[in-house]
């Protein structure tokens, strides 16, 4: 099947990202950018999350982990010299980033369930390195005084939801180049039979690292921004485990085996949660998000987006069939 | 100095066997069997919660609580490997979406307990709560002494049963060859089914021992996730000896840790073990 060159999708993505900016200036309402900020940050998220879990097929449960060291290098930062927030979104998508780097290197050598069960316990020996930490708050946590407005007079929150919105945008972009490039491709045969790949001459362990190290990073980057979100910031929120399950829920009921799935389960999920969270109890709506996540791994494996194929291709079969005859 | 570091010792050793009451059943699903149970640590808070509505509603001993607990995690644990079997295990996707579907599970069952019971911590009450007996400096913490024993008594008889009965001895052929053991005529299935009915099983125990030794609330289960693997990992997957060299070992990390650094400190300790073990020896202190 033809595909679309990566520079012009990267182009029509830019397009559109600019159509949403300019449309959300006619919002008047901020809670529309307070949630729409939540559904856009776990659309990076979800990708970021893909670009490991997806096309690697190596399971990252430490997701709160990668977000929380974003959120709190923007801390650090913030205490120390007070940059703008673009600075703090690159250290901390660096800080992530480095952290990856270093536990991809120490754990991806082996089978990926090890390297599973050592991203998840990374979360909870990071959070018990920030409850330990007094200068970002310990486990009283800290506050953040946001300025009022942004460089250009408006309000604060929507500068961050088209930062997010950017940062979004640079997360598919991402991860729909590595699709179809000869980085995906490696990754591709090491989902599929890592052994072969690498009697084939794929270097796995590389690819893997620049995986993990990709998909950190953004996610770092995804959490730096929360401090100036939430305004106040204490270890048990940075690392809540709805960022984990949400995470990885999302991709798996979009569909992992292309850019589409995470965003449309991000779109989705975060978007009914927002509803919910108003409307109904929050601890409730996780549990609809857990109930979501193993209902679809058992029942749809390959997500909406497989959902989707599936029905397509089911019409096209009878079609096809009509022709030959 | 030294009455505080013995006694760190001590309790360490204590807190370690303790340890390995929590691992054995992930020695048996995840060392065995190769199911990466990540659920593990929440079936053992519901083994704690089931210990806590028998004992305050019926007055019942928690360690009592927790055998009657047995058969319906035994049954539970049967319920769960069907649903892996057909789902991942039958169609080769237990990597990915099989890791995702437990820690949906664990996920599920911890938001579940907290809607039901809350964030407040829960605790039992019996007799051995409380007391102490003292071996020259040494202190001997009942509450803690009494898990110590269940475990110890646990461990041992799921390796006589292992090692002597016909169904253990075909759980230790399932994780060595299971084609071999369909060329015996029996169903690896089968084997497999009862030996991670087991490891659930043990949750129930494992989950009165925890409620003995603290207060339970339905999130500190997380606590267990890197601390049991890292023990089942260190001890070399599959054996119950270097289990509780490793549960010990790390036991008594902790404990120090605890002591000299403060309680807050510990949970990096097994983190750290782990990200160690799996760098420089994946194979474990005795694996084969």
């Amino acid at each position: 099947m033809r595909y679309l060159p990566t520079r012009y999708f990267c182009l029509i993505a830019v397009l559109v990202t600019l159509a949403l900016a300019f449309a959300s200036r006619l919002v008047t309402n901020d809670y529309f950018f307070f949630a729409g900020y939540v559904v856009l940050q776990y659309v990076v998220m979800a990708t970021a999350w893909n670009i490991l879990g997806g096309y690697t097929g190596y399971v990252n449960f430490g997701t709160a982990g990668f977000f929380a060291i974003g959120a709190y290098s923007a801390v650090v930062l913030h205490k120390l010299i007070d940059p703008p927030l673009m600075v703090s979104i690159v250290v901390g998508g660096a800080m992530a980033g480095l952290v990856g780097l270093g536990m991809g290197y120490l754990t991806l050598r082996l089978r990926g369930v090890f390297f599973a069960i050592a991203t998840l316990a990374l979360a909870i020996v990071l959070q018990t390195l920030i409850t330990n930490w007094d200068f970002v708050g310990g486990s009283r946590g800290v506050y953040i005084i946001r300025p009022e407005t942004d460089p250009f007079g408006h309000p604060y929150i929507q500068y961050l939801f088209l930062l997010m919105l950017a940062l979004s945008t640079v997360a598919v972009c991402i991860a729909r180049a590595i699709e179809h490039s000869k980085l995906g491709y490696g990754l591709a045969t090491i989902r599929d039979d890592e052994l072969a790949a690498e009697a084939a001459g794929v270097p796995t362990l590389k690819l893997k690292v620049i995986a993990t190290v990709l998909s950190g990073a953004l996610m770092g980057m995804a959490g730096a921004p929360l401090p100036y979100y939430v305004t106040y910031l204490d270890p048990a929120s940075g690392f809540n485990l709805a960022f984990a399950i949400n995470s990885i829920a999302m991709p798996l009921i979009g569909g992992t085996s292309s850019w589409l799935g995470p965003v449309i389960g991000a779109l989705l999920l975060a978007t009914i949660q927002q509803v919910a969270t108003v409307t109904i109890s929050s601890a409730l709506n996780l549990l609809l998000v857990g109930v979501i996540l193993v209902v679809f791994v058992v029942a749809a494996p390959n997500g909406i987006v497989g959902l989707f194929e599936r029905g397509v291709r089911a019409r096209r079969r009878p079609a096809a069939k009509k022709e030959a005859a | 100095m030294l009455s505080l570091l013995v006694n760190a010792v001590v309790s360490g050793l204590l807190l370690g066997g303790f340890y390995a009451a929590v691992s054995v059943g992930v020695a048996i699903s995840f060392g065995m069997l190769d199911i990466a149970n990540l659920a593990h640590p929440a079936f053992i808070i519901l083994g704690a919660f089931i210990a806590y509505i028998l004992n305050t509603d019926f007055g019942i001993d928690p360690v009592l609580a927790g055998v009657l607990a047995l058969p319906f995690f035994y049954l539970l644990g049967t319920a769960i490997y069907q649903v892996y079997y057909y789902s991942f295990e039958r169609r080769g996707e237990e990597a990915l979406r099989g890791l995702a579907f437990f820690f949906g599970i664990l996920f599920i069952t911890e938001v579940a307990l907290i809607l039901i019971f809350g964030v407040d911590y829960r605790f039992v009450t019996a007799p051995y709560i409380g007391p102490s007996i003292y071996i020259g400096d040494a202190e001997l913490p009942l509450r803690m002494l009494v898990p110590f024993m269940v475990s110890l008594v646990m461990v041992g008889l799921l390796q006589l049963f292992l090692s002597k009965t016909f169904i253990g001895r075909a759980i230790l052929a399932v994780s060595q060859d299971d084609l071999a053991l369909k060329l015996m005529a029996i169903r690896p299935q089968r084997i497999k089914s009862i030996a991670f009915a087991i490891s659930i099983a043990t949750a129930a125990l494992a989950g009165s021992c925890l409620i003995i030794i603290q207060p339970v609330e339905p999130s500190i289960g997380r606590d267990y996730i890197g601390r049991v693997f890292a023990i089942v990992v260190l001890g070399g997957m599959g054996s119950f000896p270097g289990m509780l060299t490793a549960a010990m070992l790390i036991g008594v990390m902790e404990s120090l840790t605890a002591t000299f650094y403060g309680p807050s400190w510990s949970p990096a300790v097994a983190f750290g073990f782990l990200l160690l073990t799996l760098a420089f020896r994946p194979a474990g202190l005795m694996g084969r």
